[in-house]
């Protein structure tokens, strides 16, 4: 099944298609039909899976060539598709939920007529994401980059005839491109410098190249990874993508597509192994944007900004942990993967919520939903545990690894990045604790017109799916470190490294953090009265709540800026370029004008300018002797 | 006789036929220059044959008869069609090309 895994990406591919040329004509059963193909995917994937564990564990890398894109004898470009832990394990991550997600939107999507688009989307994203993680080279996977930002965009828009949700979709194309032109740069570096870019051969080179070199690649990557994976400084897309259905924001802009900045950097490894400085950079980038993040994520009152706050939070934890070299690259991949589950079960849970309260968002009017939908309140409140990082839950396992890792090493790295994600955890458990107390605990603060309900099975079974992947596949996957010995012919084998402080140190300290944030959220927002309108707030709040201004920042230092070298070159293409070309015009044409009155018409005078011409004519033979 | 006094007669005759050409409006007279200007031509082969004791210009001059009668056919069945739709045969009332 290993050498059939493009059957993953080529079924999700023709349902695409044939969902969106069928037209209205599949609107009856469209639906089942990408459902069916992206559970075909995940089969494929699963089977590979079953494969592979039954070989040796250097041998389970299988990169196959399907043809050759672009023939050249300087740069040949095949199509091949490499499966290997590292892609199975995000393939599988990818078709698991994302069939779970595909099942939850035929109820999720019911009433809205365009269901059949939705899921010709949903599954030419999951072609895309597939075709990314699956990639043999850089030049393939930024097909499947620009193709899960392809969707990404049509599905944040997929409501697009509210203007805002529209320029939501617009904001996020834009800020992916920023980061698109990184990896082109990347792939520019690497081709002058390794003169292909495959990863086996770009792999094996990286050795040999100078550190700048390295340094230079390795922060364009960076960059690449930041706009896909909504990373500090260009992280104000996600916010607004919450414009998309539910589900969307649970597939792709929570579980999936925003991780692939995480998969680039991690498959990067060879690069960034030997561009220390650019390393430094990726864990900075990700304290700050845990940080950023979580803070952020405290003050909002939408539930589904919150979790989006969040999502960008806990990729940053994932980029710390990149950015930690070797020792980290597993542990960001686990966190990776069991974020994956937690998160859109979260997010799921968040769609539920909002189907019950007519599509209501703003938690200051939800409040004592547990009554109400108990299986939603359970779910949610296992993903709630599981990011907390309380054990035995999945976030436990894979967060604490990653704050642990944090302190390894030597200077003031160790201190910066382990408090940081050590502070993080407090934070992470404040506004988790606040957005689900908020939500389902205290009293209820609902407008009139609600009737909260349990939403259907069609619903729920993902989110229970979800749920039990939440509490227990950390434990499963952590079990004898299974799923770093797994990736480990990917991600290299990494001798254990003492942190700075003692292990059982740090995780008490962590635990500790946690509780209290839980109990002050309790304290503040599950037993205390939560006003139905947001207070004003310290100038901390509203900072926060206007992400850090981070648009204002945008508008004022790119936009404005923008606008006016903009209106410049207009200027200067209207008056210069424009104005020489049509002066040049306007030259011809009145020496037309004047030439235009020899022709008046007049049969005389015609005559007599032939008269002269040929008087001239014999006076020049006759003079010149002709 | 000097035969250059031929080619003298020429000129005079070319000239008072493009003078007739140029300077009347009646389209008839206009035309009657035209013959007389090609008359001039002829006369000039002709002398010119006698100068260089040739038949060349003879030959020519007998070209430029038969040319001359087609012409004069094509010039007047104009000038006709032209006084058909005007009811004038002046030269200078048409100016439809006027630019």
């Amino acid at each position: 099944m290993q050498s059939l895994i493009w059957l993953a990406i080529a079924l999700p591919l023709a349902s695409a298609a044939v969902l969106l040329l069928a037209g209205r004509r599949a609107d009856a059963w469209g639906h089942w039909v990408g459902v069916a193909a992206s559970g075909a995917a995940f089969l494929v994937g699963f089977f590979a899976l079953i494969e592979m564990l039954g070989k040796p564990a250097e041998e389970r890398a299988l990169d196959t060539t399907l043809y050759t894109f672009i023939p050249g004898s300087d740069l040949q470009v095949d199509v091949g598709l490499l499966a290997d832990p590292l892609s199975i394990t995000f393939v599988l991550l990818i078709t698991f939920v994302g069939t779970l997600i595909h099942v939850y939107s035929v109820a999720y999507m019911e009433h809205d007529k365009d269901r059949r688009r939705f899921f010709a989307y949903l599954n030419l994203f999951v072609a895309a994401m597939l075709l990314l993680v699956l990639a043999d080279s850089y030049l393939l996977l930024f097909v499947g980059w620009e193709g899960v930002g392809l969707a990404s965009y049509l599905l944040i828009g997929f409501w697009n005839h509210k203007p805002e949700y529209a320029t939501a979709a617009n904001k996020a194309f834009v800020v992916n491109r920023i980061g698109d032109i990184g990896l082109i740069i990347a792939m520019g570096i690497m081709f002058t410098t390794f003169g292909a870019l495959d990863f086996a051969t770009v792999g094996q080179l990286a050795g040999n190249a100078s550190t700048t070199t390295l340094t230079a690649i390795g922060l364009a990557l960076l960059l690449a990874a930041c706009g896909k994976s909504a990373q500090f400084p260009l992280q104000s897309w996600l916010g607004d993508a919450m414009a998309g259905p539910t589900p969307v924001s649970a597939l792709i802009h929570a579980a999936t597509m925003v991780t692939a900045g995480v998969y680039l950097i991690v498959r990067s490894a060879p690069i960034f192994n030997g561009a220390p400085d650019a390393q430094v950079v990726v864990a900075i980038v990700g304290a700050i944007t845990l940080t950023l993040g979580a803070l952020i994520g405290m003050a909002k009152d939408d539930i589904k900004k919150a979790l989006a706050a969040s999502t960008m939070s806990q990729i940053g934890y994932m980029m710390l942990a990149a950015g930690l070299g070797p020792i980290g690259y597993a542990f960001a991949i686990f966190h990776l993967v069991t974020h994956g589950f937690f998160k859109a079960g979260m997010f799921l849970g968040a769609g539920s919520v909002m189907h019950a309260m007519n599509d209501q968002v703003d938690m200051r009017r939800f409040g004592a939903l547990k009554g109400a939908m108990v299986v939603t309140w359970v779910t949610f409140g296992l993903g709630w545990l599981a990011i907390l990082g309380v054990p035995p839950f999945s976030g436990f396992w894979s967060k604490d690894k990653i704050i642990e890792s944090a302190f390894v090493g030597e200077g003031w790295q160790p201190w910066v990045f382990g408090l940081t994600a050590l502070i993080g955890a407090g934070l992470t458990a404040f506004y988790m604790s606040r957005l689900f107390f908020m939500t389902f605990h205290g009293k209820a603060r609902w407008t009139d017109e609600v009737h909260p309900h349990e939403s259907p099975a069609l619903m729920t079974v993902p989110m229970i799916i979800l749920a039990v992947g939440s509490a227990f596949l950390g434990l499963f996957l952590a079990v004898g470190d299974r799923f770093s010995h797994f990736l480990e012919p990917v991600t290299g084998h990494v001798e254990h490294h003492e942190p700075v402080l003692p292990v059982p140190v740090i995780m008490a300290a962590t635990l500790i953090l946690v509780a209290a944030g839980a109990v002050f959220a309790w304290l503040k927002y599950g037993r205390a009265e939560v006003a139905e309108e947001a207070p004003a707030g310290s100038l901390a709040t509203i900072t926060a709540r206007n992400d850090f201004f981070q648009d204002s920042v945008n508008r004022a230092v790119f936009q404005r800026p923008g606008q006016h070298v903009t209106r410049t070159l207009v200027y200067a293409d209207a008056a210069i370029v424009d104005g020489a070309v049509n002066k040049q015009a306007r030259g011809w044409a009145s020496i037309g004008e004047a030439s235009r009155k020899v022709q008046n018409g007049q049969v005389r005078s015609y005559a007599a300018t032939m008269l002269v011409g040929l008087v001239i004519v014999v006076a020049v033979i006759v003079v010149g002797g002709l | 006789m000097n035969p250059m006094n031929y080619v003298i007669l020429a000129a005079i005759l070319f000239s008072i036929g493009s003078a007739a050409v140029l300077l009347r409006r009646n389209a008839i007279v206009a035309f009657m220059g035209v013959e007389l200007m090609l008359n001039a031509a002829n006369l000039a082969l002709v002398a010119f044959s006698r100068i260089h004791g040739e038949l060349n210009g003879q030959i020519m001059a007998f070209f430029v008869m038969v040319v001359a009668a087609a012409e004069v056919v094509v010039g007047l069945a104009i000038i006709i069609a032209v006084f058909r739709a005007r009811q004038s045969i002046s030269l200078d009332e048409p100016a439809e090309l006027k630019g």
